[in-house]
C-alpha cells in the first residue's frame, strides 16, 4: 500500500513561484504538473529543487496515456524516473485517459471505454509505469464528455479492479466525479460511495465551467458549492489523505487560494462553504 | 471494436474532424466530440501563442491565428512535451510567406530562445579560474550554443525593437547574414550577433583547436598584432558572457 500523507496543499502555478521561494507559505504539500519539469536543465528544473527544498512535492503528470493500446512511451518514462529520483516526490500520479496513439499525441485527456480489454491494457501498462519508476502510482478520475457503448463497468468499479490488480493508488478528484455525472447523468455520490477508499491517498478540489450542452472541466474558476458538498460527503469516509486546490487557468492571487484551501481545511473539519 | 481501432478513430476526428471516425466509436452524447476537438486545437493555439509572441506581434492577431490553424492542420503533434511543438511553426510560416523571410526568421530566434531556456545545465569558467593555464596547448570547451547562420534578413534588429518595444525598423535583405548566438547565463537567455570571423573560431574551438593554434592563425589572417589583440576580445568577451564552459 501508498503510504498516507494527510494534508492541505496547492497546484504550484507560476504566477506563484516568488512567494513560495521567498516566504513561508502556509501549505501542507505542493503538487507540479510532471511535464513542466521533465527538460534537460535551466530555470524550471531550478526552481523545482529550490521548491522542494522547502515544501514536500507531489508530481502530477498529464502525459504518461496509460489508456494507450500501443503502450507507453519508454524516453517518457525515463525522464520522469530521473525526475522522480531527484525530486523524491510524496505522490506519483497521472490520468485514467489516454493522449498517445502510434506517434500522435493530442496533449488533452482523452477517455476509454471501460470494457475488460481497456482494463487489461491499462493494468499492462501500469504495471509497467510502475516497475519503471520503482513506485506505486495514483490514478486520477478524468472529467469525461462522451461515454461509450458498450461499457462492461461504471468508471469506480474500472478504478477499484485497477487498484487491486496493479496495487496503485487512487488520485479522487471531486470536481472531476461532479463533471462526468453531470454530463453523463449518473449520481455522483454512488460513484464516492463506490470507489475503493481504502486506495485513495489524493483529493483534487477544482473548478468548472457550463459549456453549451455540458460541464467543462476547466479548473479557472473557485470550487463549486456542489463540488464541496460532495467533499463534505466523502471526506469522513476516507482515510489520512493530501487534498488540495487545482487551478490552472484564471489564476488568482495566492491569497485568494490560500482562503479557498482554508475552506477545504474548514470543510473536512464538518463547517461546509456556503453560497456567497 | 478495439480498443486500438477507437483510439485511431479518435484522433481521426480530431485531427481531421473525419465524422465517419466519430460515429463508428458508438459514443453516447455526440456533444462531448466537440469538446474534445475545442480543448484538441485551444491547447495547440495557445502553445504557438505562448511560443512565439513577437512573431505575432509582428504579422498582427489575425495573421497570427490563420497561420496557427493552419499549421494545426498540416501538423499533428508527436512529442509527450508540448515544448517540442513549435519546433516546425517557422516551416509552416516559411512556407505561408515565402516573400517575408524575416517572418519566419523572427520565429526562429524566438524558438532559439525558448529551447535554450530548457537546455542542459553546464559549468562556466570564471575569471578567477584563470590561473597556471598554458594557454598555447590548452583546449577551451564552449558552453552549449545555438548558433542562427542563414538568415537573409535584419530580423535580429526586428525582434530586438519589437522585444524593447520600440518602432521596428524597415526590413533589409542583406546579402551576408547575419550570425546570431544565444546561450544561458545564469539562468537567462542571452542573444547578440557575432561577424564571421568571431563564429569559425567558436567553430574551431569546438572542433577541438588548441588556443595557441587559434592565436596562430589569427596572426595568419589578420598579422600579428591585429590578430593576438582580436583573440584576446574574443576570450574577454567568451568569459564574461559565461562562454567558455572548461579549459582542458
Amino acid at each position: 500500500m501508498i503510504p498516507s500523507f494527510a494534508g492541505f496543499g496547492l497546484g504550484l502555478r507560476k504566477p506563484h513561484y516568488a512567494e513560495f521561494l521567498e516566504h513561508r507559505v502556509s501549505v501542507d504539500f505542493l503538487e507540479v504538473i510532471s511535464e513542466n519539469f521533465m527538460v534537460d536543465g535551466g530555470r524550471p528544473r531550478q526552481i523545482l529543487r529550490d521548491i522542494r527544498a522547502r515544501y514536500p512535492v507531489a508530481l502530477h503528470g498529464v502525459s504518461m496515456s496509460i489508456g494507450s493500446a500501443d503502450g507507453l512511451d519508454a524516453a517518457y518514462l525515463t525522464r520522469l524516473r530521473n525526475l522522480i529520483d531527484e525530486i523524491e516526490p510524496l505522490f506519483v500520479s497521472d490520468h485514467l485517459s489516454w493522449t498517445r496513439i502510434e506517434g500522435f499525441n493530442s496533449h488533452d485527456l482523452l477517455p476509454l471505454p471501460y470494457t475488460e480489454e481497456s482494463l487489461a491494457m491499462v493494468c499492462t501498462n501500469v504495471d509497467r509505469a510502475q516497475d519503471v519508476l520503482g513506485r506505486a502510482m495514483l490514478i486520477e478520475n478524468p472529467s469525461t464528455y462522451l461515454e461509450f457503448a458498450p461499457a462492461d463497468m461504471s468508471e469506480w468499479t474500472f478504478l477499484g479492479r485497477l487498484c487491486e490488480r496493479t496495487g496503485c493508488g487512487l488520485l479522487l478528484d471531486v470536481n472531476n466525479v461532479f463533471v462526468s455525472a453531470t454530463n453523463h447523468g449518473f449520481d455522483p455520490r454512488a460513484y464516492l460511495d463506490g470507489v475503493p477508499h481504502e486506495h485513495v491517498r489524493q483529493i483534487h478540489l477544482a473548478g468548472h465551467s457550463r459549456g453549451e450542452q455540458l460541464l467543462v472541466d476547466t479548473h479557472d474558476q473557485p470550487v463549486a458549492l456542489t463540488v464541496w458538498e460532495l467533499f463534505a460527503h466523502i471526506w469522513p469516509q476516507l482515510g489520512p489523505v493530501a487534498t488540495m486546490i487545482e487551478r490552472d487557468d484564471n489564476i488568482p492571487p495566492l491569497a485568494e487560494l490560500l482562503a479557498e484551501l482554508a475552506a477545504a481545511r474548514r470543510a473536512a473539519a464538518g463547517d461546509m462553504p456556503v453560497a456567497a | 471494436m478495439t480498443l486500438l481501432s477507437m483510439q485511431r478513430d479518435m484522433r481521426a476526428w480530431l485531427v481531421h474532424e473525419d465524422e465517419a471516425a466519430a460515429a463508428r466509436m458508438g459514443a453516447r452524447a455526440h456533444a462531448g466530440f466537440g469538446v474534445y476537438q475545442n480543448n484538441y486545437r485551444a491547447q495547440l493555439v495557445a502553445c504557438l501563442e505562448s511560443s512565439f509572441p513577437r512573431t505575432r506581434a509582428w504579422m498582427g492577431d489575425e495573421a497570427f491565428l490563420n497561420a496557427a490553424a493552419l499549421h494545426i492542420d498540416r501538423v499533428p503533434p508527436s512529442s509527450w512535451t508540448l515544448d517540442a511543438y513549435p519546433h516546425n511553426f517557422p516551416t509552416t510560416l516559411s512556407a505561408l510567406y515565402p516573400d517575408d523571410p524575416e517572418i519566419e526568421e523572427i520565429a526562429q530566434i524566438e524558438l532559439a530562445l525558448e529551447q535554450m531556456f530548457v537546455a542542459a545545465d553546464g559549468t562556466i569558467v570564471a575569471v578567477d579560474d584563470l590561473q597556471d593555464i598554458d594557454w598555447d596547448r590548452a583546449s577551451l570547451r564552449i558552453a552549449h550554443t545555438i548558433e542562427l547562420v542563414d538568415f537573409r534578413t535584419n530580423a535580429f534588429a526586428l525582434w530586438s525593437a519589437i522585444a524593447a518595444g520600440d518602432q521596428p525598423p524597415t526590413v533589409e535583405h542583406r546579402k551576408v547574414s547575419d550570425i546570431i548566438l544565444v546561450w544561458r547565463q545564469d539562468g537567462q537567455c542571452r542573444i547578440r550577433t557575432i561577424d564571421q570571423t568571431e563564429f569559425q573560431a567558436l567553430r574551431a574551438l569546438r572542433a577541438g583547436t588548441r588556443f595557441g593554434d587559434l592565436c596562430s592563425d589569427a596572426a595568419i589572417l589578420f598579422g600579428q598584432e591585429r590578430g593576438t589583440a582580436l583573440v584576446g576580445q574574443w576570450l574577454g568577451k567568451w568569459l564574461a558572457d559565461g562562454l567558455i564552459a572548461a579549459i582542458d
